[in-house]
């Protein structure tokens, strides 16, 4: 990238994040500047004559008039290379598990720390030669990095060249491993701009499912891999743990988890767990797929604000590896927020609820880098960023700005639900209110991918539903006892699906994850039951008697066959069911 | 950092609320404190809220009436908002701003710090996963407090928030069996009874010499109100991280802190969010709540319990809705349960400790503790849904089994959540849980299984 070039100026105003320099002449939008005798970083968000405005990534108490304000042509950047798995970083990509070790409990103001670790040497085997021609995105060669192979990628900005000289063996992070014969050389590291989209060759049309292993959504809601699915939900519905089993669990290679500012406690849990825990497909350690961003509620709000954006950066440098990367944004509210806050800071116009007018324009420069892609360089790759993002609208309310922007540029929507949370149904989805796009895409690969009846199962699930709602009218009028017998089981269907299928304990080591497969047989047996039933009463057999048949029990349990077991069992309940009522 | 100079300004533009404009003011830094002086030698504290390049926005703490643009001084302290901590603290009262309260002299410092404090690095947090008894079914049972949580109380005017709150801290205490445990209060805008109240109960329960008391009446300024929780707070990770206390902060009224930060906002002209708090008021709180937690290789913690009054018993209003977002959980108190003679009025099903999974199961409580946790949830929730259909048809038109799941949930508030003041351990709780579910057919205790 191009040098950078200084401009000094002195500080003439402060307002929280917000800092205005006096005499930074020829300072350039959206690039940073050090704020500060301290030195904290910041970024120029407006330029008015001789002022430029600043968004500060840290606390601005105790910055003095007139002190030295220093401006480099250079933007917000994020370090990309071996390193960044099982890392954990803030908002501006500093390594906290550094951070720790020279500043204790606290985050001292003014630290700089390179985000990678120069000294670490990486075991660099090439697949390139002397005399190669190279472009952008090609691989250089391999660096492992736990289980995971790092490849080592031409930098998109890098023009062809050919190869004057590569080294492998055991290389310092920040030597280069390849020199081209016109003298530019390439290290393990490569820096993008945070705010910037990463290039690749095509975009993908959503075809495949994004497994998450978690019934409700896999069956009923499904989110397409490359695709983009929120959560909304007042306190307490389970966002956030929801985004945590998604991270543990979801047929991914990688996981770049972004705590938005939300709590500390929450992602000590994933930093503690997640080394400790297996990755259910490799059966390594979870850490060594994951990579955190995390700028807690109380951590600077300017940080807070880029940090979605360091994260997704993170995300498309594993994508352009030929990876399928899962984008974990915990909550897409906070960076709202922060936006709002900073906004406010500038004094700028306010749209809706104080957000400013561009919130929905800027919600989807994020958004919109989810996808999934024919890479960049040489040999097939394809590689996808999945988002699941969390959205926490106030009072619970749908309506309100940050869900409605969110909304447009997601194909699925998974709405939480209190009433559900305080029954302690988790996950608390509503299934009236959640919708898929994505749903009739995928419709092709349940079909071929599962069973050709998935797709039936799934709508008639739907239908049961549907029609439980409307009975549900009737007995807040008339009492379950002045219903029809019918319409009691299916109340009872209704209750079996909830209790049985839709409901999901993340507790339960065995009910944890459910493959396609065993959702599947789950719907199988769940739709037997309910045929046999009504074929009993139509036959004159009592609902009490029906209802209080053991295989009922057996339904609920299915929850705890392994999903390598399923196929078998579930095909020997669905016989019992069939058998079960002709007596 | 000190400027060696004095320097002192007649140089008052404008005063409105608790906010004075102030011109001229050289190297002034921003969160910086001043000593503003009236003509008649009256000292009161400010800060600088906003500097523009000549002016200056500064925060009188006491408040403005008899501020002019003629007399008054504006002398700035080259320093930002300190507070001087020390063990001497123990036992002693003070006032919404650190000085004393109880008559004696100012306790020496060991040293000065920022009353903001800085960020906790997550990588430096411990996983919070220590088991507090606190000897309240509804709160060991289904809502598990752990060391380094910041579990809040919902009330609604009237209820008893306090007395719910005395008795965790004492029977926590107890629990504890711990040398170094101790209690802050950081109280704002509280009433002279309720400080009374506070101040004799705490004596009583945890003893005078393991409290700490910050009081900000409510006839005292709001500007004072927002230095208090964080001056509480300050002293709290003072004690926890560097002297291995336990520490329990209480924080009352949440509500009275928000409505000043909402003064404030309104006096600076910003554009007001919902209900006309201020749109940073997430941040803010979160400020205050995030600084609840344990770390690694240090064995004190900080426990924070705020308590809020739900304004119109209204639990999406923003003050419960934010601090909910921010908090670990929460324990909301019912109007209709204390109306009908239950203490504690603890209404369980919006009520939660997203650390309850953290501090129980095999080695803590026990391994059985989450089964019966929730179903006791699901069965009682299925319970109200039945007493709103009986409200509607009568019991007539309810089954056999939606009339033992009404007798259930009767029961569930009689017996599991009344307890009364007495004190239950854990496995005692566990046990009453179990006794009440076989009141149900054992079909129905999916959960248990």
């Amino acid at each position: 990238m191009a040098q950078a070039v200084e401009t000094r100026g002195i500080i003439y105003g402060v307002s929280g994040p917000a800092v205005v320099a006096k005499g930074l002449k020829g300072a350039r939008m959206h690039t940073i500047c050090y704020v500060g005798g301290r030195g904290l970083l910041g970024e120029v968000i407006r330029i008015e004559d001789e002022f430029a405005t600043i968004q500060v990534y840290e606390d601005t108490t105790g910055l003095r008039l007139g002190e030295e304000v220093v401006s480099y042509s250079e933007p917000l950047m994020v370090t990309l290379g071996p390193g960044l798995l099982s890392g954990v970083f803030d908002g501006i990509q500093r390594p906290l598990k550094r951070v720790r070790e020279l500043s204790g409990i606290f985050i001292t103001k003014g630290l700089k720390l390179d985000s990678l670790e120069k000294e670490r040497v990486w075991q660099f085997t090439p697949l390139k030669e002397r005399g190669d021609t190279v472009r952008a995105g090609d691989v250089l060669g391999t660096v492992p990095e736990g289980h995971i192979t790092h490849r080592i990628m031409v930098p998109p900005y890098m023009e062809e060249g050919v190869i004057g000289d590569i080294a492998g063996g055991e290389v310092r992070a920040d030597e280069p491993v390849c020199t081209l014969e016109d003298g530019r050389t390439m290290g393990l590291y490569q820096r993008w701009p945070a705010r910037k989209r990463r290039p690749f060759r095509d975009a993908l049309p959503p075809s495949e499912p994004f497994v998450t292993g978690q019934r409700v959504f896999d069956t009923l809601f499904p989110v397409a891999e490359g695709g983009v699915a929120i959560l909304p939900g007042g306190f307490g519905t389970g966002k956030t743990i929801t985004e945590h089993t998604i991270a543990r669990f979801s047929v991914s290679d990688i996981v770049i988890y972004i705590g938005c500012g939300e709590r500390g406690n929450e992602i000590t849990e994933v930093l503690r767990d997640f080394p400790q825990l297996k990755d259910p497909v490799t059966g390594h350690p979870l850490s060594e797929r994951t990579v955190i961003v995390v700028n807690t509620s109380n951590m600077p709000v300017a940080a807070r604000e880029a940090s979605v954006f360091t994260g997704v950066t993170i995300a498309e440098y594993f994508r352009d590896m030929g990876y399928r990367v899962s984008l974990m944004a915990d909550s897409i509210s906070r960076w709202a927020e922060a936006l709002r806050e900073i906004s406010s800071r500038l004094e700028e116009m306010p749209g809706e609820e104080g957000y400013p007018p561009y919130l929905a324009t800027r919600l989807g420069t994020f958004f919109e880098r989810a996808g999934k892609v024919r890479c960049l360089g040489d040999g097939e790759r394809t590689g996808s960023v999945t988002t699941i993002g969390a959205v926490s609208p106030p009072g619970g309310d749908f309506s309100e700005p940050v869900t409605q922007a969110a909304m447009r540029f997601t194909g699925a929507l998974w709405a939480l639900d209190t009433e559900l949370a305080y029954r302690r149904h988790f996950p608390a989805v509503n299934w009236h209110k959640s919708y898929s796009l994505y749903y009739y895409q995928l419709r092709r690969w349940l079909e071929e991918g599962v069973a050709p009846d998935m797709p039936e199962l799934r709508e008639e699930l739907m239908t049961i539903l549907q029609k439980e709602a409307e009975l549900v009218e009737v007995v807040q009028i008339v009492g379950t006892e002045g219903l029809h017998d019918e319409d009691r089981l299916t109340l009872e269907i209704a209750d079996v699906i909830k209790e049985a299928f839709l409901r999901q304990n993340v507790f339960n080591p065995k009910d944890v994850f459910a493959t396609y497969t065993k959702q599947y047989w789950m719907l199988k047996a769940i739709f037997a039951y309910k045929r046999s039933a009504t074929e009993s009463l139509k036959a004159g057999g009592y609902l009490e008697k029906i209802l209080s048949h053991p295989v009922r029990t057996k339904l609920m349990d299915m929850r705890n066959i392994d999903n390598e077991e399923i196929e078998k069992e579930g095909r020997s309940l669905v016989e019992e069911i069939e058998g079960a009522f002709t007596q | 950092m000190i400027e060696p100079i004095t320097r002192y300004y007649r140089t008052v533009k404008d005063v409105t609320g608790p906010l004075i404009f102030v011109t001229g003011l050289r190297k002034a830094s921003f969160g910086e404190m001043c000593t503003i002086r009236l003509a008649d030698q009256e000292e009161r504290l400010g800060q600088i809220l906003k500097l523009e390049g000549e002016l200056a926005i500064i925060e009188v703490l006491e408040g403005t009436s008899g501020i002019d643009s003629e007399t008054t001084t504006v002398v700035p302290k080259g320093d930002i908002a300190r507070v001087g901590v020390s063990r001497e603290m123990l036992g002693r009262v003070f006032d919404g701003v650190g000085k004393p309260r109880d008559g004696l002299p100012p306790v020496i410092p060991d040293r000065y710090i920022d009353i903001n404090g800085l960020p906790m690095n997550p990588a430096s947090r411990e996983k919070p996963d220590y088991f507090i008894q606190t000897g309240i079914s509804a709160i060991d049972g289904l809502n598990t407090l752990v060391r380094g949580q910041k579990l809040p109380i919902f009330s609604c005017a009237g209820l008893p928030a306090n007395e719910l709150a005395l008795q965790v801290v004492r029977q926590a205490r107890i629990s504890e069996k711990e040398e170094r445990f101790c209690v802050i209060l950081g109280a704002m805008g509280i009433t002279s009874r309720e400080a009374f109240f506070f101040m004799e109960s705490l004596a009583e329960s945890v003893a005078q010499e393991r409290t700490i008391a910050f009081i900000n009446l409510a006839g005292e300024p709001t500007t004072e109100r927002l230095f208090t929780p964080r001056i509480a707070l300050t002293v709290a990770e003072y004690l926890a991280f560097e002297h291995d206390y336990q520490v329990m902060v209480l924080l009352t009224d949440m509500t009275a802190y928000c409505e000043a930060l909402r003064e404030i906002a309104g006096a600076r002209d910003e554009i007001p969010g919902r209900r006309s708090y201020p749109g940073y008021m997430y941040t803010d709180l979160a400020t205050l709540y995030e600084r609840a937690g344990r770390v690694r290789d240090r064995a004190g913690s900080v426990t924070i319990m705020p308590i809020l009054t739900m304004p119109e018993d209204d639990i999406t209003h923003p003050v419960p809705d934010l601090t909910g977002y921010i908090t670990e959980g929460q324990i909301v108190l019912s109007r209709t349960l204390h109306n009908k003679g239950i203490y504690p009025p603890i209404d369980v099903l919006p009520s939660l400790s997203r650390l309850m999974n953290l501090g129980i199961g095999r080695g803590r409580t026990r391994e059985d503790h989450r089964k019966i946790a929730d179903q006791l949830y699901a069965s009682y929730a299925r319970g109200c849904e039945v007493r709103r259909i009986v409200s509607i048809v009568g019991m007539e038109g309810l089954t056999e089994l939606d009339r033992k799941y009404l007798f259930f949930a009767d029961e569930f508030e009689r017996r599991f959540v009344g307890q009364g003041e007495k004190e239950r351990a854990i496995g005692e709780t566990l046990e009453l849980g179990l006794a009440l579910l076989k009141i149900l057919p054992e079909t129905e205790l999916v959960r248990l299984r």
